[in-house]
């Protein structure tokens, strides 16, 4: 029986999906089959973060409501045999998704796979609650910014109110993901800092991820940062994540990117 | 940019983080206040209806959050027929 993830964050744009293909090509490099799901139906866009957009035939409304199978409707990625997509719909509308529906294909990965990583849309509504339904343990992504960290209290407040797991009077298990993060500012007092992130929202950490130019990067080339350069700042961070999901104690410490000394200085001087 | 143009412009993240935690402990006590008044409204109304016969409006509850101390409103309109030791209708008022 594998784990029911859900990457969620209630604003847009902070780096769910981007976190989604890179925490699963992370955990599949280290030998667990994982899937990721995008749940952003009319607005899918992990398929073309995993550099998969042509290759999409059957999605997960095709699966929700029994017009494909699973098992014809998952794209196995070209460089890690244990990972896989399953995207979402980019046509129909995401009235088409059904709980009793979703639950069923959820049931199904969990039987195959070690890990079903569910790549929530922006919002609070429908979407979002269809994500989070059957999550065993959630990643809150939160960027150092008062309206990130807004959001991701409200959503904090559903996992624990409108999961199946809050239903029959469990948890879920929260992960806070700090992503954005320029160190240099937060020293100088312009950006949040992480303790005050994690003071207010008070769960977990499970990792930092280092603002970096090689996020848009790997997301040009259709390739998870951890794939696309895994010796990078936030490729380094994401793996460290994995291996905390995957139970390891690991230090949490803000990879840098190695720059030599003039490039440090240059970099704080227009940071 | 002056000296405290400068200062000024770097420390706007403890203003960030002040004001998160002022509107957050708002939110959060607005979001949950809800549930816990419902759950008022259902238990007081139980335990007066194990002795009086009351309606379900016949109880309304009411709570003001003050900047040094917050007052729970609880309303009971009482019946004239409920029970013969009540003689007349009357409101009983607590305040917490």
């Amino acid at each position: 029986m594998g784990k029911v993830l859900v990457v969620t964050s209630g604003k847009g744009g902070v780096g769910k999906t981007t976190s989604t293909a890179a925490l699963g090509a992370a955990l599949a490099r280290s030998g667990e089959n994982v899937v990721v799901i995008d749940f952003d139906v009319g607005l899918r866009n992990l398929d073309l973060v995993m550099g998969a957009e042509r290759r999409v035939v059957f999605d997960l409304i095709n699966v929700v409501q029994g017009d494909a199978k699973l098992a014809q409707a998952l794209i196995r990625d070209k460089r890690i045999d244990t990972l896989s997509l399953l995207p979402a719909s980019q046509t129909r509308d995401k009235d088409a998704l059904t709980e009793e529906g979703v639950d069923r294909v959820i049931a199904e990965a969990r039987e195959k796979f070690d890990w079903v990583i569910c790549d929530s849309p922006a919002g609070i509504e429908r979407g979002a609650l269809l994500a989070m339904r059957n999550a065993d343990i959630a990643v809150v992504v939160t960027n150092p910014e008062v309206s990130s960290v807004r959001d991701s209290d409200r959503i904090i407040g559903m996992l624990d109110s409108k999961t199946l797991r809050a239903e029959k009077g469990e948890k879920v298990e929260k992960h806070l993901l700090v992503t954005r993060y320029d160190p240099g500012r937060a020293t100088r007092n312009e950006m949040l800092k992480v303790e005050d992130v994690l003071e207010i929202l008070s769960i977990p950490l499970l990792g930092i991820i280092p603002e970096s130019e090689e996020v848009l990067r790997a997301s040009n080339m259709g390739s998870p940062v951890t794939l696309n350069n895994p010796d990078s700042a936030p490729a380094r961070a994401y793996f460290d994540a994995a291996r905390r999901l995957r139970g390891e104690t690991v230090d949490v410490v803000v990879p840098l990117d190695r720059k030599g000394f003039i490039g440090r200085l240059f970099g704080r001087r227009v940071a | 940019m002056n000296l405290m143009g400068f200062f000024r412009k770097s420390s706007s993240a403890p203003v960030a983080r002040d004001r998160l935690q002022v509107l957050l402990a708002h939110e959060r006590s607005v979001i949950g206040k809800n549930d816990l008044l419902a759950t008022l409204q259902e238990e007081i109304l139980a335990v007066i209806a194990k002795h009086i016969t009351v309606e379900r409006d016949a109880v309304q509850i009411k709570m003001d959050r003050g900047a040094s101390v917050s007052t729970l409103e609880i309303d009971v309109e009482v019946p004239f027929d409920a029970k013969k030791a009540i003689p007349r209708p009357s409101s009983v008022s607590a305040s917490v």
